[in-house]
């Protein structure tokens, strides 16, 4: 079994949902982001996303864009970011992380290089934003040979015909992208996500995480309630930038609390 | 290379014109590369460009406002001065810049903007580079009265300042774009979020022919009038092809628009002119076809400047409208499989060609065709005297004047 569905079938039987919070790989260097990959796997995060800094991130917003800026800055690369990887699992065997990022990176890499040298680093999941089922065969079959889980995006705008394709030969989680609109700008309600969840449910049986727009405690006890996982990007960047690494691990437990506390929603 | 030339066999064998295939791609180039959220959004607009494409009635509403709105055809002028002061091919020009608007980006947004309409959708954007674009798109909003909003680089906006005016005066919405360099490409990041934020009403009109699977065929279709009428041209004042087509490239639509119709002619020599900046070694140049190599940016699969890790790297040309570190995928397949030459053009050649252009022929071209130029005064003397260029004298220079005054060291 991988780190990740591991990690969802140890939740399930404690009847409470992942948080999954997010580090822009070195944003604003190297050691920040060690740190806080180790403080956060340390202060409640379940599985740990890690953002892969690209020059046009077109999914994000200002926070995330900023950061890749700074991160690329500091001498990010995507090599870069899997030696972070590799040096976090000398300490931690057990958090899974997922690379977000996008394909440009990937395909100067080489694809077979990249899947081969992500696995070996102790990478579990990747999320290409800009790859979508129409184009996924390009990875995917990489991907599974190296026993990454190939996490993929649901939309409020992906139709109830078009999830299974979306949803074919994905692994790990789903990661449902809660708004129409890029990274840290509107929220979805509870109204929202008791309408879209029961919909994403009846196509898969992965876990489904909520992501985009979840900012504080009680909106990732609302994700909880509903979905599986709660992914909380933005928010920590901006704390990041403005405060220190120890105010950002103290959020992360705060949303942890946040959603062990998080009754289930009646299925 | 060979690879590409197999995989092009079954299209080799038949047309040149037939590309892209089901999923969109020249060859290994193309493709839909947008997050999910856009996915559902381009299958629709790909569904409707179809039907529309196969109703008569979009034809006819297309041509009715190509003739009476537009203008067209365009001339196809015989540059006799020019011709005799290069001494050599004889020179036409395609001179686009007398359509409404002064460049051949109204040929698209005339063709776009029906399509929205038959779409419903009641919100335009787009990005734009020079301005002209931004213009046309603003423009026919404008004859439309539908709400749009224009992303325009913060540098752009700077050097392009008499288009911006245009654009507001037609009540269009500007953004300046901050982010990256502050051009074309950072432009067309945020245009693209503005879409995924409001997919329900918006329509975005792609200036050029990039971006992810319709955009690339549909702007060429729209731009394909060009060559089109290039063809009938040629032959009522020559009674022949001619032998060599020459445009400039930022994104390629009108270089396609110029080329496509001629791609199965195999005499007809085609060159598109990439924009070398401040020489193609100098690390300042748009020459993504000299200097890429294959990547995945705005949806497609094509020639980016890049660095080792596939990061994009920022072009540079003293041409907003060049000023972009990709191509459209049909030109990133034309060129491997050979069909059409690629060559470049510094800063300074285009200016040199924009002062002969404005001398000898009382035409004041836009810094983007100056390149083609500069290409054609190279080419020209070295040809014989009974050899036909056509330049695509694809847009006006007013919009430059301040550019050209700074650079030869006059105030306005
Ligand atoms: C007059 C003119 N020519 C050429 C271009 C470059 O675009 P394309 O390569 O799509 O024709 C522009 C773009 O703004 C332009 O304004």
């Amino acid at each position: 079994m991988s780190r990740i569905a591991g990690v969802f079938e140890n939740l399930r039987s404690q009847g409470r949902a992942a948080l999954i919070p997010f580090v822009e790989a070195f944003d604003p260097d190297r050691d920040t982001s060690l740190a806080l990959l180790t403080g956060m796997a340390a202060n409640g995060a379940d599985i740990i996303e890690i953002g892969v800094p690209f020059t046009d991130p077109m999914a994000d917003g200002p926070i995330i864009q900023a950061a890749g800026r700074r991160a690329l800055n500091a001498g990010a690369s995507l090599r870069g970011v899997l030696g972070i990887v590799r040096e976090f699992r000398h300490g931690n065997d057990k958090t899974p992380l997922v690379l977000m990022g996008y394909l440009n990176p990937i395909l100067s890499y080489g694809v077979a290089a990249f899947a081969h040298d992500a696995a070996q680093a102790g990478v579990d999941g990747l999320i290409v934003v800009d790859l979508p089922t129409e184009e996924a065969d390009l990875l995917l079959p990489e991907a599974a040979a190296h026993g990454l889980d190939f996490i993929r995006l649901i939309a409020p705008t992906t139709s109830d015909e078009r999830l299974p394709k979306v949803l074919a030969g994905s692994s790990g989680f789903v990661y449902y992208v809660s708004i129409t609109g890029i990274t840290g700008t509107r929220t979805a309600s509870a109204e929202d996500l008791a309408r879209d969840i029961p919909r994403i449910r009846r196509a898969t049986d992965l876990p489904i995480a909520v992501g985009f727009g979840v900012r504080t405690p009680e909106q990732a006890a609302t994700v909880a309630k509903y979905a599986d996982a709660a992914i909380v990007a933005s928010v920590l960047i901006e704390k990041l930038t403005n405060t220190n690494i120890a105010t950002v691990l103290a959020d992360v437990a705060a949303l942890a609390s946040g959603i062990h506390h998080a009754t289930k929603a009646a299925a | 290379m060979l690879r590409y030339a197999e995989g092009m066999n079954e299209i080799l064998k038949n047309s040149l014109r037939s590309g892209p295939d089901g999923r969109g791609r020249f060859g290994e180039f193309g493709g839909r590369f947008v997050a999910e959220t856009l996915m559902p959004l381009i299958l629709e607009l790909e569904t409707a460009y179809e039907a529309a494409k196969a109703d008569p009635s979009f034809q006819a509403e297309i041509d009715y406002y190509l003739k009476h709105y537009v203008g067209r055809p365009s001339a196809l002028w015989f540059a006799e001065r020019l011709t005799r002061h290069l001494g050599g091919a004889k020179i036409y020009f395609k001179r686009d810049e007398l359509n409404h608007t002064g460049a051949h980006k109204i040929n698209n947004c005339i063709g776009q903007i029906l399509l929205a309409r038959r779409m419903g959708k009641t919100r335009i954007i787009a990005e734009t580079g020079a301005g002209q674009h931004g213009v046309a798109t603003a423009t026919v909003c404008a004859l439309f009265g539908l709400p749009c909003t224009i992303y325009m680089g913060a540098v752009d906006v700077e050097r392009q300042k008499p288009n911006v005016f245009r654009m507001k005066l037609l009540g269009a919405e500007i953004v300046p774009v901050k982010s990256g360099a502050g051009t074309l490409k950072d432009a067309m990041n945020d245009a693209m979020r503005d879409w995924v934020a409001n997919v329900q009403d918006t329509f975005y009109i792609i200036g050029t022919a990039a971006g992810p699977h319709p955009y690339p065929a549909m702007v060429r279709d729209f731009q394909c009038v060009i060559g089109e009428e290039t063809k009938w041209q040629l032959q009522e004042a020559e009674g022949r092809l001619p032998d060599i087509c020459i445009a400039a490239i930022g994104g390629g639509s009108n270089a396609i628009g110029l080329f496509h119709p001629f791609l199965d002619d195999a005499s007809v020599r085609l060159i598109g002119v990439e924009a070398a900046g401040h020489g193609l070694d100098s690390g300042e140049h748009a020459a993504s076809l000299s200097r890429g190599r294959p990547g995945v940016l705005h949806g497609n699969r094509t020639y980016l400047l890049q660095n080792e890790d596939g990061q994009i790297l920022e072009a540079h040309s003293i041409s907003a409208g060049l000023d972009y570190p990709g191509i459209g995928p049909e030109h990133s397949w034309l060129h491997d499989i050979g069909r059409v030459e690629y060559v470049s053009i510094t800063d300074d050649e285009a200016l040199t060609a924009f002062q002969l252009c404005t001398r000898t022929e009382g035409i004041i071209p836009a810094l983007e065709p100056a390149h083609a130029l500069a290409y054609v005064m190279k080419l020209a003397p070295t040809l014989p005297v009974d050899k036909i260029i056509v330049m695509n004298l694809c847009g006006r220079g007013d919009k430059d004047i301040f550019t050209v005054a700074e650079h030869l060291g006059f105030k306005l």
